[in-house]
């Protein structure tokens, strides 16, 4: 890679049940910004876009979180490339 | 295939035999089945809409039963879990396990209904008198899988 391209590394982020309802959107592609480099993170940047993004993903809300269809923590690495989740505890049964 | 997301009813009957046709080793089979209610915290239930995460529930579903398998000496173990719309009566989801002895297959079935309550990505909005509502995940579910644990 030349010295005076940016490299960007894009995840694809998916929304469930009552997130998906709540946020307006079931999925969309993310550019990672600078530094965004954890599923913490990554909910921290979705917070900052303000209304419903801090309300539902906000501190106290039981959001799980999997990546690449495994479930994760907040400290789980992401480098781009990645299936992201967002969803509420599971009601299935 | 020992997993499958649906939206399709399912005879209950046939799947059981269809499980244990030509073992004459199987001696026991469990099973469960879940029916949508008619009311759910007081209030009367119209309808209930079963959402999923195609891939994600398939998958966690196969990590359950081949965890159930791992557990308990058991021959083989199915799971059908309904999603879309449903309505009081229907069935939600069928868990059957075959196994020589009752115990295995009372175990393995509990097991994998308490597992997938908590662990596979299904979730239910119901509709009511007061409106649609997402219903929320219970305790006492987390307390029923941390049983196994």
């Amino acid at each position: 890679m030349k010295a005076n391209e940016t490299q960007t590394a894009t995840v694809k982020v998916l929304y469930f049940a009552r997130l998906r309802e709540a946020l307006g959107k079931g999925e969309e592609e993310i550019v990672l910004p600078e530094g965004v480099d954890t599923v913490g993170a990554l909910a921290g940047f979705l917070r900052s876009r303000g209304g419903a993004w801090a309300a539902e993903l906000g501190v106290g809300k039981a959001v799980r979180v999997a990546v690449n269809q495994d479930m994760a923590a907040p400290e789980t690495r992401i480098s781009g490339g990645e299936e992201i989740a967002f969803f509420p505890p599971v009601t299935g049964g | 295939m020992p997993v499958r997301v649906q939206h399709e009813d399912f005879d209950v009957g046939a799947e059981i035999a269809k499980l244990r046709e030509g073992n004459p080793a199987i001696g026991a089979v469990a099973s469960f089945v879940g029916i949508v209610r008619d009311l759910n915290e007081g209030d009367a239930v119209a309808t209930l809409t079963l959402e999923h995460y195609p891939g994600m529930t398939e998958k966690s579903l196969e990590e359950i039963v081949a965890q159930a398998r791992q557990r308990w000496d058991i021959y083989d173990a199915l799971v059908v879990h309904r999603v879309g719309t449903l309505k009081p009566l229907d069935q939600i989801v069928l868990v059957v396990v075959t196994s020589a002895h009752r115990g295995e297959s009372f175990e393995a079935c509990e097991f994998l209904m308490d597992y997938l309550k908590t662990r596979a990505p299904f979730w239910k909005k119901e509709v009511t008198p007061e409106g649609a509502r997402w219903v929320d995940a219970r305790a006492s579910d987390d307390a029923a899988a941390d049983r196994w644990s």
